[in-house]
C-alpha cells in the first residue's frame, strides 16, 4: 500500500468536511477498497473511515418502505431486514461471514462492482440512494461498470427501499471469487413487476424490461419461456461464454420467480 | 501516525500507528501475536480471521486505526491462561482437523464464531459458515466433523474412523 | 480393539497443541535484528527484451538499502535443474540459464528483473516505482505445438528451438505397440488436457538471508519441503558456498505439495544480499506473487490409444504427450511427465505393450514442476479415462472391464520397467464396491431425477509408484542426487530420545508417527521420543519430503538405526547381567537374558552408557547415538479404487460431489488417523483439478487466473464426507516396516472418478458427450453439453 492518513469521524458532517480534502477518499466497510489498496491500484493521501459513524447504521422500517443506513454491514441487514426478506436473505448471502461483518450496503451501491448483489436489489426494488446533499432514484444512480451517478466527497447515508409484495434473489456463483456469475432479482409491485440482473454484463447491472413485461402480465415461471436474453453485451470469460450468461439469466429469472411465489 | 487504544485478548493495549498499518500487521509485527496468518491479499483465504467486538471479521482486510476502542480476540487468547485448550481447539486435535496448521487459527476463530450464534450447526451450516476459510490439507472432512463435535454433537456415525 | 499406542495406533497430534494456540513458529514468525525487506520488480510482460533499465533514482529513494539486477549476478551459477533427461536420440536435455534476476530478457510474466532491498517493504515498493525500465515486448510463447512449429518465437534463443527433448519409453517397444494397435480388434481414443494447477499451500513462500560477518556464515530460513536439498543445490551450484558455511532452516511449513521442493531464485537472493549488504534480508510472498512465482502443476496435452482384441483384454497402449516445462527448468521438472509417468502407463492392468512419447516444451509461462502426484496422476488419468472410454464404446461394464484386465501375480514386471511388489486390486475393487454402495446408485439416480437433476457414477483405479528410489537406479535415469534417507537416533543419557530425521514434516504428523515406531521397537512411552527436523545444522543429512517417501524411505533409515541402537543396547545390557549378548531379549522396555528372571531397564542401560563406570569398554564406546542411510531396493506401489458419485443440475451445468468413497492398499500403516486425513486432503485437491482449478493464460501469456478471484480453490461446501477405507494391506516386501505412502494417493486417484462420473451423468441425461477436460465447471459443463 501507498501512505496514507486515515481519519475516522463520528458524524457525517465531519466525514463531508474530511473528504473535501485533496485526494480523500471514503472508506466504508473496506472489503473491495483494501484489497484495491494492497494492489496500489488507489493512492490516496487521506481516508476517511465511515465505520464510526453511528447516525449511518441501522435497519428501519417505515410506511412500506425499508430503510437501510449506508454504513450498515450485510451481517445487520441479513439479521434485521425482515420486513423485506429478499433482502436480508442476498444480505446473508455475500461474501462470507467475516466479509458480511465489514462489507457495507453504502460501500457496496458506491463501488457498484458488475458482479456485486446490492445493485440488482436497488435497481429492482427502485430503491431511492440518499446522500448527504439529495436523493437519487436508483433508475439513475448505476451508471456502468464502477460508475455510480455520485459525486466526490458524496456519501450513501441511508438507502430506502419499497418493500414489494413478492420478491427473490438468484445468484449463480463464479466458482472462484463467489461474486456473482449471475445474480437476477426479482420484485412485484402493485402497479408492476422489476427484474434486474447484475453479474452479466459488460455495462453492470441492468433491468430486463421483456421479462419486466411478462411477469407484469403474469407472475410465473412460465411466463418467460420465450423471453431471452441477447448474448451480445454479455461479459464472456474465463468461467463462461456470453451465450452462458445469457442461460443462466434466464434460468435464475425463472428461479426467483418461482422462489417468490 | 495515529494513536489506538484497544484491548486484545483481555489486555489493553496503546499504540501510534500508521494510516495503512492492518490489524494483521499490528498483531504479528507490533504485538508479536504471530497466530494470526495471512494467506492471501484478496480477503478470501481467512487464516487472518479474529474477532473484533466478538464479531469474526478478516484481520488482513481492516486497518488498524479502525479498532481504536474495539476489544479484539485471537487465536493466542482461545486457550486458557493455563494452556488448556478451548473446547473447539480440543475437538480440532481430537479429531485431527489441523495438518499444517497455516489456516487453523482462522478455522479456530471462525468456529468460535459460528457456535456462539449456532450452537448446533448441521453439516451443510458448518461448511456454509466456512466459505471464507481455506484449507489446502484437510479437504475439510475432519474441520466439519470437529465442529460439529465441538457443538456436542455426535460424529461417531460420520465415514471414516 | 484398535491398539491404543505403537504402530497402528491413532495418538493425537502433538504438534496441533502449537498449532492450534497461535504458537507455532512459521518462517514469516521469524524476525532477526536489523533486517531489511526485498521487493522484487516482475515482469508484467511474458517475453520481452530488456532495452533499458536505470536504478539511479530509485536508488535515491527514502530507506533503499541496495538495488539488484541481474547484473548484479554474473558470475554466480544458474538455478540448476536436479534432473537430466536423456532424450530418444540419446542426447541430454537441453537445459537453458535461469539466473537469479533476469539478464537480457524475460520470459514470463512474474520473471523478477531487480531486487530492491529497503528499510521497510513500503519503502522497496516505492522505489521499485522509480526504477526506469523499458521492455522490447516479444512475441510470447504459450501453446505447446506451436510453440513447436517453424517460426515460433524462442523461448531460450540459444538453444535454437522450444523442445527441451523428445522421451520415447520404451523407445524399443515402439513399432510393436503401432503394430498391435493397427490390428486390434478395437481402438479407443482420447486426446486430452490435464489442466494447469497451482500448488497453493495456504502458507505463501518466504525466505529470510541472515550472514554471518564474523564467522562468515550464511542462514537461510525456508519455507522448504528438503532443507539439505536446498542446501546442496544452492550452495554448490548457485552461489558457491561450502556446506559447513550455510545452514538452511526449515521451520514449520504451511504445507507444501511439491511446490515447496524446489530450489527458488528468491532463497538464493536472500542468501547472496544478506552478504552484500550485511544485514538479514527478508522477502515475504504475497498470494499474487505465488500465482507468478510458485512453480505451477500438470499441464499436459495427451493423445492416447488403447487397443483391446475381441474378448476385450487390452493389447497395447500408446501415449503421446506434450509437457510444458513453462519458460525455465525448475528443480524436477524434467523428471515429472518422463519417470514418473511414462512408467506408471501400465496401471492396474497386464497391458503387454505399452509406448509413451513425451515431447517437452519452453513455453512463456511460469516453470511447471511437480505438485502432489507429479507425473503419476497425469498417467492415472488418462489410463483410466481411455479404459472408461472404452467400456462404454464396447457396451460393457467399466468395473467389469477393469476386473478383467487387474494384474492378479505379484511381483509383476510391467512392460514399462518397474515391477510392481505387491498389491491386491481386486480385494480393493471389492472392498469399493462395498464401502461405495454402488448396488445402490440406482435408486440414488432416481431420486436424483426426480429432482430435476442428473446423476452419474465415476469409478477407477490407480496405482502409483512413491517412496522413489534406489539411488543407482535413478543416477542411471538422470536423477542428479541420491535418492536415500537419512536417520540419527539419539539416546539421552536417562532414556529419552531425540531422532534427527531427514524428512521434513509440513502437515503429515512425522512428530507423532515416527515416534510410534521407535517406542514400539523400544518398548518405551512415545512420550520419551522427540523428532527433530528441517535444520541443516541439527540433522546430518537428508532428502525431505516429497513422492509420498517419509515413513517408506527416512522412516526406514529410522527404523535401522534404531535397530543399532538395540543391537549394541544389548551388548551394554548383557554386560550388565554378566550374560552373553546373543541371550538378550527386550520388551517393553525391559532387558532380559533368556530363560532367567534377571532384567535391568532401558534407562539403566542408556544411562550405563554415558555414565560407563561399568562398561565394557574394551569392546564398545560410550554414548547410544546410531545413524542410519537407507537406500530402497525398490519403489512402492500403493493403488486402490475409487467411486465418485454426481449431480449435475442441466440447466445451470452445476456439478455438486454427492458421495466419494476410497479403498486404498498402503501396505501396513502406522496411524490410521493421520492416514486417512492424508487421504481425504488427496481427494479435496483431486477434486478440486477435477471440478474447479484451471491456471488459464491468454494468448499473450498473461495469467488469467492470477488469484484467488478466478482460481477456484476448493472450499468446504465445495465437498462432502468422504468414505475412506485402508484395510486392503498388501505389506511392501523390501522396506521394514512394510509401508507403501499414502500422500499422494488421494490427488493421484480422485480426478478419473469425477469425470468419469461427470461424463456418465451427461449421458444419462441424453448428452452425447464422451469426453471433457478439467475442470468440469459449471461453464465448461454447460458448454461440452450444448456443444
Amino acid at each position: 500500500m501507498y501512505s496514507f492518513e486515515i481519519g475516522r469521524p463520528s458524524t457525517v458532517a465531519d466525514a463531508v468536511a474530511a473528504l473535501g480534502k485533496d485526494e480523500a477518499q471514503a472508506l466504508g466497510g473496506g472489503q473491495t477498497l483494501i484489497p484495491t489498496l494492497k494492489q496500489r491500484l488507489a493512492s490516496p493521501e487521506t481516508l476517511v473511515s465511515l465505520t464510526g459513524i453511528a447516525e449511518m447504521k441501522g435497519v428501519c422500517a417505515e410506511d412500506g418502505a425499508l430503510s437501510i443506513g449506508g454504513g450498515t454491514n450485510h451481517a445487520t441487514v441479513a439479521a434485521e431486514a425482515s420486513a423485506y426478506p429478499a433482502l436480508a436473505a442476498l444480505a446473508g448471502g455475500i461474501g462470507d461471514p467475516a466479509v458480511r461483518n465489514r462489507g457495507t450496503i453504502g460501500g457496496s451501491l458506491a463501488n457498484n462492482d458488475p458482479a456485486a448483489c446490492y445493485p440488482s436489489a436497488a435497481l429492482a426494488s427502485g430503491a431511492t440512494i440518499v446522500t448527504n446533499t439529495r436523493e437519487i432514484a436508483a433508475d439513475d444512480f448505476f451508471d456502468g461498470l464502477f460508475t455510480t451517478a455520485l459525486e466526490e466527497g458524496e456519501i450513501i447515508t441511508s438507502v430506502r427501499f419499497p418493500v414489494p409484495e413478492a420478491a427473490a434473489y438468484m445468484k449463480f456463483e463464479q466458482p472462484a471469487s463467489r461474486f456473482a456469475m449471475v445474480g437476477v432479482f426479482v420484485a412485484k409491485y402493485a402497479d408492476g413487476v422489476r427484474v434486474a440482473v447484475t453479474g452479466g454484463s459488460e455495462d453492470g447491472v441492468f433491468r430486463w424490461s421483456a421479462a419486466e413485461d411478462a411477469l407484469s402480465a403474469n407472475f410465473s415461471a412460465e411466463a418467460l419461456d420465450g423471453v431471452s436474453v441477447d448474448a451480445d453485451g454479455m461479459i464472456t470469460d474465463l468461467h463462461g461464454s456470453a451465450a452462458y450468461r445469457a442461460h443462466l439469466i434466464g434460468v435464475m429469472t425463472k428461479r426467483a420467480v418461482a422462489a417468490a411465489q | 501516525m495515529v494513536e489506538v487504544t484497544l484491548k486484545v485478548n483481555g489486555k489493553s493495549v496503546t499504540k501510534s500507528v500508521k494510516g495503512n498499518t492492518l490489524m494483521t500487521e499490528f498483531l504479528r509485527d507490533e504485538l508479536r501475536l504471530t497466530g494470526t496468518h495471512v494467506g492471501c491479499d484478496t480477503s478470501q483465504c481467512g487464516a487472518c480471521v479474529i474477532h473484533v467486538n466478538g464479531e469474526a471479521v478478516k484481520g488482513c482486510t481492516m486497518f488498524a486505526a479502525e479498532a481504536d476502542g474495539a476489544e479484539v480476540a485471537t487465536i493466542e487468547g482461545m486457550a486458557s491462561p493455563d494452556g488448556t485448550l478451548s473446547v473447539i481447539q480440543q475437538a480440532f486435535q481430537d479429531h485431527h482437523g489441523l495438518q499444517c496448521g497455516f489456516c487453523t487459527p482462522g478455522m479456530v476463530m471462525s468456529a468460535a464464531a459460528l457456535l456462539k450464534d449456532n450452537p448446533k450447526p448441521t453439516e451443510a451450516e458448518v461448511r456454509d459458515y466456512l466459505e471464507g476459510n481455506l484449507c489446502r490439507c484437510t479437504g475439510y472432512h475432519n474441520i466439519v466433523k470437529a465442529i460439529m463435535a465441538a457443538s456436542g454433537q455426535d460424529v461417531s456415525s460420520i465415514a471414516a474412523e | 480393539m484398535p491398539k491404543d499406542h505403537g504402530i497402528g495406533a491413532s495418538p493425537k497430534r502433538r504438534e496441533d497443541v502449537r498449532f492450534l494456540t497461535g504458537a507455532g513458529n512459521y518462517t514469516d514468525d521469524i524476525n532477526v535484528y536489523g533486517q531489511a525487506y526485498v521487493h522484487f520488480l516482475r515482469s508484467d510482460v511474458a517475453h520481452g527484451k530488456i532495452t533499458k533499465i536505470d536504478t539511479s533514482a530509485a536508488a535515491d529513494m527514502p530507506g533503499v538499502v541496495r538495488i539488484f539486477t541481474g547484473a548484479d549476478f554474473e558470475g554466480v551459477g544458474s538455478i540448476p535443474c536436479g534432473w537430466q533427461v536423456t532424450d530418444l536420440h540419446g542426447e541430454p536435455m537441453k537445459e537453458p540459464a535461469h539466473p537469479v534476476l533476469a539478464q537480457g530478457k524475460v520470459r514470463h510474466v512474474g520473471d523478477p528483473i531487480a531486487a530492491i532491498v529497503a528499510d521497510s517493504l513500503e519503502e522497496a515498493r516505492n522505489a521499485a516505482e522509480a526504477i526506469e525500465l523499458d521492455i522490447e515486448e516479444l512475441p510470447a510463447v504459450v501453446d505447446m505445438k506451436a510453440a513447436l512449429a517453424d517460426g515460433s518465437a524462442l523461448v531460450h534463443d540459444d538453444l535454437g528451438d522450444n523442445l527441451c527433448y523428445e522421451w520415447g519409453f520404451v523407445e524399443d517397444n515402439r513399432a510393436a505397440v503401432d503394430e498391435a494397435i493397427k490390428n486390434a480388434a478395437h481402438v479407443t481414443t482420447l486426446e486430452l488436457r490435464n489442466n494447469r494447477l497451482v500448488a497453493n499451500p495456504m502458507e505463501p513462500r518466504v525466505a529470510l538471508g541472515e550472514y554471518s560477518r564474523a564467522n562468515d556464515h550464511s542462514t537461510l530460513h525456508t519455507t522448504s519441503q528438503n532443507p539439505h536439498v536446498i542446501r546442496l543445490l544452492m550452495g554448490a551450484f548457485v552461489l558457491g558456498i561450502p556446506e559447513h558455511k550455510l545452514t538452511v532452516i526449515a521451520p514449520d511449513v504451511g504445507g507444501g505439495f511439491g511446490t515447496k521442493i524446489f530450489h527458488y531464485a528468491e532463497e538464493a537472493f536472500v542468501t547472496f544480499a544478506s552478504k552484500a549488504c550485511n544485514r538479514p534480508v527478508k522477502w515475504t510472498a504475497s498470494r499474487s506473487e505465488a500465482f507468478m512465482s510458485d512453480a505451477h502443476g500438470r499441464d499436459h496435452v495427451t493423445k492416447i490409444e488403447l487397443a483391446l482384441d475381441a474378448d476385450n483384454n487390452f493389447t497395447a497402449l500408446r501415449c503421446d504427450t506434450y509437457a510444458n516445462m513453462g519458460a525455465y527448468l525448475s528443480t524436477f521438472a524434467s523428471s515429472v511427465p518422463t519417470w514418473l509417468h511414462g512408467t506408471l502407463l501400465a496401471g492396474n492392468y497386464k497391458t503387454p505393450l505399452v509406448y509413451t512419447n513425451v515431447k517437452a516444451v519452453f513455453t512463456n509461462t511460469v516453470p511447471v514442476d511437480a505438485y502432489r502426484g507429479a507425473g503419476r496422476p497425469e498417467a492415472t488419468f488418462q489410463i483410466e479415462r481411455v479404459v472408461d472410454k472404452a467400456a462404454r464404446e464396447l457396451g460393457v461394464d467399466p468395473i467389469a472391464l477393469r476386473r478383467q484386465n487387474f494384474i492378479s501375480e505379484f511381483p509383476y514386471a510391467t512392460p514399462v520397467a518397474v515391477e510392481y511388489d505387491t498389491g491386491d486390486y481386486v480385494a480393493t475393487m471389492d472392498k469399493l464396491e462395498e464401502i461405495a454402495d454402488l448396488s445402490g446408485f440406482a435408486a440414488r439416480r432416481a431420486e436424483s431425477e426426480k429432482n430435476g437433476k442428473l446423476r452419474g457414477l465415476g469409478v477407477n483405479c490407480y496405482i502409483e509408484a512413491c517412496g522413489i528410489a534406489p539411488s543407482n537406479l535413478v543416477g542411471q535415469l538422470g536423477a542428479r542426487a541420491g535418492l536415500y534417507d537419512a536417520a540419527t537416533v539419539r539416546v539421552n543419557a536417562t532414556g529419552s530420545i531425540s531422532v534427527m530425521v531427514g524428512a521434513h514434516s509440513h502437515g503429515q504428523g512425522h512428530e507423532t508417527a515416527f515416534p510410534q515406531v521407535v517406542a514400539e521397537m523400544l518398548g518405551i512411552d512415545e512420550s520419551m521420543v522427540e523428532i527433530v527436523h528441517g535444520d541443516t545444522s541439527k540433522v546430518p543429512f537428508g532428502m525431505g519430503t516429497y513422492g509420498s517417501r517419509s515413513l517408506a524411505v527416512c522412516g526406514s533409515a529410522m527404523v535401522r538405526a534404531t535397530e543399532k541402537i538395540i543391537n549394541k543396547a544389548k551388548k551394554i545390557a548383557a554386560h550388565l547381567m554378566e550374560a552373553s549378548d546373543a541371550d538378550i531379549e527386550l520388551k517393553d522396555g525391559q532387558f532380559s537374558v533368556a530363560g532367567t528372571d534377571k532384567s535391568v531397564a532401558w534407562g539403566d542401560v542408556t544411562l550405563a552408557a554415558y555414565v560407563p563406570h561399568n562398561y565394557p569398554l574394551e569392546d564398545i564406546e560410550p554414548g547410544l547415538e546410531e545413524t542410519a542411510f537407507y537406500d530402497p531396493a525398490n519403489f512402492t506401489y500403493p493403488s486402490g479404487a475409487y467411486a465418485c458419485e454426481v449431480e449435475l443440475d442441466p440447466d445451470t451445468g452445476k456439478v455438486t460431489i454427492e458421495r466419494f468413497s476410497a479403498a486404498d492398499d498402503f501396505g501396513n500403516v502406522v496411524n490410521p488417523m493421520i492416514v486417512e486425513g492424508q487421504v481425504h486432503g488427496g481427494i479435496g485437491q483431486g477434486v478440486g483439478q477435477a471440478l474447479l482449478e484451471n491456471a488459464a493464460y491468454d494468448e499473450n501469456g498473461q495469467l488469467l487466473s492470477a488469484s484467488y478471484m478466478d482460481y477456484a480453490m476448493p472450499r468446504a461446501d465445495d465437498l462432502p464426507f468422504y468414505t475412506v477405507d485402508h484395510s486392503c494391506q498388501t505389506p511392501c516386501t523390501h522396506n521394514p516396516l512394510g509401508v507403501k505412502g499414502c500422500g499422494e494417493a488421494g490427488a493421484i486417484g480422485s480426478p478419473p472418478s469425477v469425470i468419469n462420473a461427470v461424463i456418465d451423468a451427461m449421458q444419462s441425461g441424453g448428452f452425447k458427450v464422451d469426453h471433457m477436460d478439467m475442470p468440469a465447471s459449471p461453464g465448461r459443463v454447460w458448454a461440452a453439453m450444448h456443444g
